[in-house]
């Protein structure tokens, strides 16, 4: 019987069409782990908070690959390879924690806080006997170090040896719009993660999608947190690699949307307790929400006062974690966070305004299931990736696929 | 060995707490979410959080609510706004085990395991985890939670938490 596979060969129209196959081919799982997790890309670790002193790790991956984050007994932070040079067992099992080295519990192997291999259990034997022959070079099997950033209390990290320097890979608009969230030093508020029933892909897809926001999500609407007729914008970095998309929280009262008969547009729709939407214009700009990606795995989300890091861990073909830390400032007052913790509302799992996306990225995931030849349509807003006034555009979704081919050769 | 009262209050306690969750894990297993902010004092507290967060004393929860009116919103939302696919609860629950009672308030924790199905027949172990309680018992002797903090054991929730726990 023959069984006919799609050719993995991008559809004419080029940036326009996403071929249904790049969600369900087993191979390209692992090309996608090597080429664009693996490659010349900046992968988010961790926030610098969440290493709070001298001698502390935390662990995080990039892709699927395990990584070990510490800052060293002089403050200085590193990432290396979750595995041991000898075996390939995991060094660290917990997520965080202090320590002064890392030692394998398998044989007690141990490693420095840079991840350099600097003890092996009986290397010369025991009396005599035993142990590694002179000329043995386990070393060269050392887990790999990754190069790391610090950018604004975000540390991000590379394997890549031709990875562009970290703001020159942001671009300088991105790069502004991070420092603009990550102004002062934060305190983690709390975090957890969401197991996404689909392929990682769709989870970045829908988060540089401005199109979609305020149509799956009816309390963006009618609560007006983010419609696309409010003022704001849709920025894409050269490279597409990166997005931003905002608006402003005045609200220009339009009827746009109930005009237009959308689902999501609820006009006489009231909470009891407005106070879930109670903010202060803590940035003075007006900007009511911004969301910002780094491709490929990175989400910064300003919405109101409810501010987050998102990274993406791919699990295999058909499941991605998404792991959410909220955040505050160390200089927030009582009042402050308790603004902040009433926000968190919005957002996570059982987000008012996001618990649609974990369901929607499966939606097309099983949708798509029998029809890997087909491709779906990313017209709004024409063909391009550059930056525009409207968010009624899929942009910054071409701009995800232009440096998705670029990374992967297609 | 415990004086005859005092066995029988702390039964009584026990029994308060053990009625009280019963009735609440009906009312959200049955699809009465209407039902479920009267189970709180008018100024009822509500965390979903996870132990991950409580071992580092971080506050954050995926709900949080701090009156009635709060959890009145989330059904109203559920109903009316949220996007998702039909499915519904099964809890069941452990003895609450009292920790203390006084001033009319009652602590106690109980554990709970919850199974999601889902309308297409799949079903999981969603959650597991415990519940803090205080309960208050009013002038009638009609108990309510003044706050209840769901404590997951897992940090990681499945495509999402739309009913709550």
């Amino acid at each position: 019987m023959n069984i006919h596979t799609a050719p993995r060969q991008w559809p004419a129209e080029g940036l326009t069409r996403v071929p249904y196959w790049v969600y369900s081919d087993r191979d390209l799982y692992e090309e996608e782990m090597a080429r664009v997790f693996r490659g010349n890309t900046w992968h988010f670790l961790c926030l610098e908070a969440e290493l709070p002193k001298p001698n502390t790790f935390r662990t995080s991956h990039v892709g699927d690959m395990p990584v070990v984050v510490t800052r060293d007994a002089d403050g200085n932070i590193h990432a290396f390879e979750n595995r041991c040079a000898h075996r390939g067992s995991l060094l660290c099992l917990r997520e965080r924690g202090e320590a002064r080295e890392i030692v394998c519990c398998y044989h007690n192997w141990t490693y420095n806080l840079e991840g350099t291999l600097t003890g092996i259990a009986f290397r010369r034997g025991i009396a005599g006997k035993g142990g590694m022959q002179p000329d043995a070079k386990p070393e060269s099997h050392a887990p790999r170090k990754l190069k790391v950033e610090v950018f604004a209390g975000l540390v991000f990290g590379t394997l890549g040896k031709e990875t562009p320097p970290f703001e020159s890979y942001l671009g300088a608009e991105v790069a502004q719009r991070i420092r603009r969230v990550m102004r002062s030093p934060v305190r983690v508020l709390g975090g957890y993660s969401q197991m996404l029933p689909s392929n990682w892909k769709l989870y970045m897809e829908n988060v540089k999608d401005s199109y979609h926001a305020s149509l799956l999500h009816m309390f963006f609407t009618t609560f007006r947190l983010n419609r696309l007729s409010q003022k704001g914008g849709l920025v894409v970095s050269e490279t597409g690699a990166n997005h931003i998309s905002y608006s402003m929280s005045a609200d220009v009262a339009g009827k746009e949307y109930e005009q237009a008969g959308m689902r999501s547009a609820h006009d006489e729709y009231r909470l009891e307790a407005p106070e879930l939407l109670q903010s202060v214009d803590e940035f003075g700009d007006g900007i009511g929400l911004q969301i910002l990606t780094v491709f490929p795995g990175f989400v910064l989300q300003q919405v109101r006062n409810s501010l987050a890091v998102r990274r993406i861990v791919p699990i295999g073909l058909e499941k991605t974690e998404l792991v959410w830390t909220l955040f505050g400032f160390e200089t927030d007052d009582a009042a402050m966070t308790e603004l902040r913790l009433r926000q968190s509302n919005l957002v996570g799992p059982a987000g008012f305004i996001s618990m649609e996306d974990g369901a929607a990225t499966g939606f097309v995931q099983r949708g798509v299931r029998g029809a890997p030849d087909e491709q779906s349509v990313v017209e709004m807003g024409g063909s391009g990736t550059s930056s525009e006034e409207s968010r009624v555009s899929e942009a910054a979704v071409r701009g995800f696929w232009k440096s998705y081919r670029q990374q992967m050769g297609f | 060995m415990l004086a005859e009262s005092s066995l029988s209050r702390s039964l009584e306690h026990q029994i308060t707490v053990q009625d009280l969750n019963a009735r609440y894990v009906e009312a959200i297993d049955d699809d009465k979410l209407e039902a479920w902010p009267d189970f709180f004092t008018d100024d009822g507290g509500y965390l979903i959080t996870t132990a991950e967060n409580v071992a580092q004393n971080l506050p954050l929860g995926m709900m949080y609510a701090t009156s009635r009116k709060m959890l009145r919103d989330r059904v109203r939302a559920l109903r009316e706004a949220n996007v998702y696919e039909t499915q519904r609860y099964r809890h069941i629950l452990g003895a609450p085990r009292v920790i203390g009672a006084d001033g009319g308030v009652i602590r106690a924790r109980s554990s709970f395991i919850v199974a999601r199905i889902m309308h297409t027949g799949e079903m999981t172990i969603f959650a597991t985890g415990s519940y803090e309680d205080r309960v208050l018992l009013d002038a009638g002797g009609t108990a309510r939670f003044a706050d209840k903090t769901v404590v997951l054991d897992s940090r990681s929730v499945d495509t999402l938490l739309a009913i709550p726990l």
